[in-house]
Order: structure tokens, then C-alpha cells, then sequence
């Protein structure tokens, strides 16, 4: 490498070691991680745009899809609003035991998917503690897709909460008090005045919960009875053409999901930007 | 939890009342969020617990004497014991040249770094299958080799690397980038060497956030399960984590067992849990605020 190169790549500095760190970052990062993706291109792209499409028209493998993505949407949506609540509480009001729930709320973060997997089932399967009460009233919620819904609202929770908490408790206080001595009701501060500004928050928790739930696999795959073109959702199926031996129907799957989920990454971004020019932070 | 809420005083000091909601307002958010936590979070972990002990102190303990339960827990901290050392050098490598350097690409760079977090656990099996599996890349040239990869220990550690690829790095790269180079560089101007900045200078400012994020890392690589549950092949005894031998327990509704198992894995998610918050408010500022997962 000429110097005149390094110049114009990397500002000069007394501090060693750029070269051998950012070397080795470069290397474990294309082995580890560009390399099997990679895998996955050359093998998406060796199907190609038509074989992808003609896949995705298998009707079970759209059934998944649909599945997957719109209970994902519903399950992140109920998360953010939930979690919009529990911040709001967590950050505004004081009660009993508020650090330990604060604490909880990570729990999703760090209880292994298939340990909540099998607890969830246990709670929500008609003879649990919760579906029992449900059973009487004629909602069954293990082994149908609302019991893919309760799992993905689980996971999607903490996002929805850390990504909105931060924000509220940096709303100023002179802001609400100017909206109050103005004359305005609680209720209309509140909506005018404190909540817009949670809006890019609450679409960026919003956009964590729906990529991670989209792609969820132990905590759904106990609650949900995986019933084809019922309950069964992608990557589930993903698993299934592996222990066939399908790779190709596999990869078609994964490289759905794994457009979406950029896509919704992207989306992630331009929220965020909009934010900066918008409201002057993320 | 919602009745204890209910009957303590919770009026704030009458000159707040301006920028609060009215106490009935307030009382009823508290009830319906703490609820909600309770039916999504609370019990869920309870019932492992209950579910484990159903039958008793002997029956849980049952689970613990088989030898694949054994082999299962042997396997899960092999893994652990190699994917989080790399996965650290990785993150203090990669953190030192993104966060002390300015050079062209690193957003990009960091972009990369954080690629794993946003890929399907399963589809992250799936890529080492495409490449070592029986028919993907080099499947056919490592058979002849008598290498195995999937199916066996290496693949499940080259999934667990895979997912808990960003954790250390993404702790530290912010928390590296907010303390600046002028400390370093005062210790190399008074003559100490690279390594010798790094230890004494470096290291010390960065180790609780480096903790939180090893922390983090070990949570996630001990209880991995889609990634692994495709690399794995399910051969009892041989390729099975913990959480697969969860799954294994399950499914054969040996329930008990399955939940004893299953508890071992609560039991870290909470230590993990009660760490983290120690060092968050412990070390909050040390930590550069690294909240969201």
C-alpha cells in the first residue's frame, strides 16, 4: 500500500495497530459472516427471479409467507402500543417495585426462545393457567395462529419499550408546563404536545419488532401447532425443505424473508433521518 | 402486583400536579401495564419453575441424572467457551480500529458488523448448511476429506459465532468513539508502547462496557436455538445444546424433564438479567448508555 493511498483512506494518527485490527475485522468478518451469506446469493441467484417467484407461488409456501409476515405486523403493532404504555409508566409514574419491572421488561432479550416456547404453550394450551379461563369463552390461542401472535408480541415487547423510553424521559418539562399555563387540558397536552415527538421512536420499536418477529422460530414453533396453510409459519417451513433436503426451496424462502427484512432495516434508516430533520434527534 | 399499586399513596407533590395525568388516570395506566407484563412476562416465567418441580425435588432432579441432559449442558458450555473468547478479540479488534481511526467506510463497516442481528436464526443455519452440508459448496469436498462440519461441533459453533456475531463490538464501538484517542495519546507521547496503552490506559476505561457486552453475548450463545436446531442434525447424546434437549423432552412429552431442563436456562436468563441492570446502574456511565439491544 503506497502512502499517498493511506492518505487518502484514513486520516493520519500516532495510535497503532490500524492495519493488523482493522485486517483481522475484515477477515473474521468475511468469513464468519459475508462468506455463508454470500452462499446464500450465489445460491438465490443461481435460481433466479423467475424459479424465486414460480417457488413462492407454491400455495404452502405463500400460506407461510402470509402468515408470517401478517402476524408479525399485528404482533408488533400491539407491541408498540403496549410498550408505549409501559414506558410511559415506567418513565412518568413511581410505584412499588418500578426498577425490578423496568429490569423485566428485558427478559425477552435474554430467556432462550424455546424456554419461553414451551412456556407460553404451557399457559396459553387449554388446560393452562391461562387457557383455561379463555377455553370457556371460546378462544383457543395454543396451537392456532392467535397462539403465533402471543409469542411474537412476547419478543417484539422489549424493542417497542427501549426504543420509546429514552425519549420520554428527555421530554422538557417546560414544554408541558407552557402547554398547560397556555390553557390547554391535560389530555390536549398530552396528544399535542408530548406524544408527536415519540412518534419516530415508536415507528423505529415498530420496525425492530416486525423484523425480529418475521424472523422468529423457538418461541412460535411449541404455541403454534404448525398446521400447514394454517399455523405454520416461514422459517418453520424453512426447516421442514432442509430435513427434506430441499436447499433450493430453502434458499427461496430465506431470500424472501431476508429482502423484507433489509427492506425494513431501509425503512429503519429513513425514520431515523427523518427524525434528525424533523425533531433534531433519534 | 396491580392491588399493591393500588393502596399506596401515590399523589406527587401538589406544585407537579400541572404536568401529570389525574391520580385515577395514572392508577389505571399502572394497573393495565403492570397486567399486561404480568400476563406476558411474569408468568411465563413462573410456570417454568412450577412445571419443573411438578414432580417434586426427585423429579427434577431425575432430568439432571440422564447422560444426554449431561452431554447436552457439556455441549452448550463447549460452545460458549469458544464462540464468546472469539467473538470478544473480535469486538475489541474491530472497536479499536472503527472507534480510534477515521478512514473511509466505516459507516459502512459497522453496517456489516450489525448484519446478523437482523437474519432470521434459522436462515443463519441455513448459510453454513449452503456451504458445508452434504449438497452445498464444499460438502462433497470435505467428505472426501473426512472433515464434518455440519452436523457436528464446528458447525454449531460457526452458527452460535454467527448470531452473537455483533454483541461485544456494538457495546463498545460507541462507548470506544465517545472516550476520543487523547488518553492513548498521551501515554504513547510518555513512551509506553501499543500493547502497554492498551492495558493500562484502554482497557480499564472500557471494561464495564466490554462486561455488559460479553454478558449479553454468553446469554445469547448458550441459548440459541434456530440456528443451531439446523446445523445440529439432533443427534442425541452427540450434537444436542440445551435448548435442543429441551425441545427433544418436549416433544416427547416427557414435560417435567423438559421443563427441569428448561429452568437451567431461566436460571442464566435472570442471572444475565440481574447483572445487566447491576452494571447499568452501577456503571450507567461507563457503559455509554448502550439500552436498546
Amino acid at each position: 500500500m503506497s502512502s499517498a493511498f493511506l492518505l487518502r483512506f484514513k486520516q493520519p494518527s500516532v495510535l497503532p495497530g490500524f492495519g493488523i485490527t482493522l485486517g483481522y475485522t475484515l477477515l473474521y468478518l468475511g468469513l464468519i459472516v459475508l462468506l455463508p451469506l454470500g452462499a446464500l446469493v450465489a445460491k438465490a441467484s443461481s435460481i433466479g427471479l423467475t424459479g424465486i417467484l414460480f417457488a413462492a407461488a407454491d400455495p404452502r409456501v405463500s400460506a407461510a409467507l402470509w402468515t408470517s409476515f401478517g402476524v408479525s405486523l399485528i404482533a408488533a403493532g400491539v407491541a408498540s402500543l403496549f410498550g408505549l404504555l409501559v414506558a410511559w409508566v415506567l418513565t412518568r409514574y413511581d410505584f412499588p417495585g418500578r426498577k425490578i419491572v423496568d429490569a423485566m421488561v428485558d427478559l425477552p432479550f435474554a430467556l432462550p426462545t424455546a424456554v419461553a416456547g414451551i412456556a407460553l404453550a404451557a399457559l396459553y394450551a387449554p388446560n393452562g393457567w391461562v387457557g383455561a379461563f379463555l377455553e370457556p369463552l371460546g378462544i383457543r390461542v395454543a396451537y392456532t395462529p392467535l397462539g403465533i401472535f402471543v409469542a411474537l408480541v412476547f419478543i417484539g415487547l422489549p424493542f417497542a419499550v427501549r426504543t420509546v423510553q429514552p425519549l420520554i424521559a428527555e421530554i422538557e418539562r417546560e414544554l408541558e408546563e407552557a402547554s398547560a399555563t397556555l390553557g390547554a387540558s391535560r389530555w390536549r397536552t398530552v396528544r399535542s404536545v408530548l406524544l408527536p415527538p415519540l412518534l419516530p421512536g415508536l415507528l423505529t420499536g415498530f420496525a425492530l419488532a416486525f423484523a425480529r418477529a418475521v424472523g422468529e422460530y423457538g418461541s412460535v414453533i411449541f404455541i403454534a401447532g404448525n398446521l400447514p396453510y394454517v399455523s405454520e409459519i416461514a422459517p418453520l417451513l424453512i426447516v421442514i425443505k432442509l430435513s427434506e433436503y430441499d436447499y433450493t426451496g430453502a434458499t427461496v424462502i430465506a431470500t424472501i424473508m431476508l429482502a423484507i427484512s433489509f427492506a425494513t432495516l431501509l425503512l429503519i434508516n429513513l425514520i431515523q433521518a427523518w427524525s434528525r430533520r424533523r425533531f433534531g434527534y433519534v | 402486583m396491580s392491588d399493591l399499586s393500588a393502596t399506596l399513596p401515590l399523589s406527587p407533590p401538589s406544585q407537579l400536579s400541572v404536568v401529570t395525568e389525574k391520580r385515577l388516570i395514572r392508577q389505571l395506566a399502572i394497573t393495565v401495564a403492570l397486567a399486561f407484563l404480568l400476563l406476558f412476562l411474569v408468568l411465563p416465567l413462573i410456570v417454568v419453575f412450577v412445571e419443573a418441580f411438578k414432580r417434586g425435588l426427585a423429579g427434577y432432579f431425575a432430568a439432571f441424572q440422564e447422560e444426554d441432559a449431561l452431554s447436552a449442558i457439556g455441549l452448550t458450555l463447549t460452545v460458549a467457551a469458544i464462540a464468546v473468547p472469539l467473538n470478544l478479540v473480535f469486538g475489541l479488534t474491530a472497536s479499536w480500529a472503527i472507534a480510534k481511526f477515521e478512514f473511509k467506510g466505516k459507516s459502512l463497516l459497522i453496517t456489516l458488523i450489525d448484519l446478523p442481528f437482523s437474519v432470521s436464526p434459522v436462515v443463519s443455519g441455513l448459510i453454513y448448511l449452503l456451504l458445508f452440508g452434504a449438497q452445498g459448496l464444499w460438502g462433497k469436498w470435505l467428505m472426501a476429506q473426512g472433515i464434518q462440519i455440519a452436523f457436528a461441533l464446528p458447525g454449531i459453533v460457526l452458527a452460535t459465532i454467527f448470531v452473537t456475531f455483533p454483541f461485544v463490538a456494538r457495546q463498545l464501538i460507541p462507548l470506544m468513539q465517545e472516550q476520543g484517542t487523547a488518553e492513548e495519546e498521551a501515554a504513547l507521547t510518555l513512551g509506553a508502547s501499543g500493547w502497554r496503552t492498551f492495558f493500562t490506559v484502554t482497557l480499564p476505561n472500557i471494561k464495564w462496557g466490554l462486561l455488559y457486552g460479553v454478558l449479553l453475548c454468553n446469554a445469547r450463545a448458550m441459548g440459541e436455538f434456530g440456528a443451531v436446531s439446523v446445523v445440529s442434525g439432533h443427534i442425541r447424546g452427540l450434537t444436542n445444546t440445551i435448548p435442543l434437549h429441551v425441545e427433544i423432552l418436549y416433544n416427547e412429552y416427557n414435560f417435567v424433564a423438559a421443563f427441569a431442563v428448561a429452568s437451567l436456562l431461566a436460571c442464566l436468563a435472570l442471572i444475565t438479567l440481574a447483572l445487566k441492570s447491576f452494571l447499568e446502574w452501577r456503571h450507567g456511565a461507563d457503559l455509554a448508555g448502550g439500552t436498546v439491544n
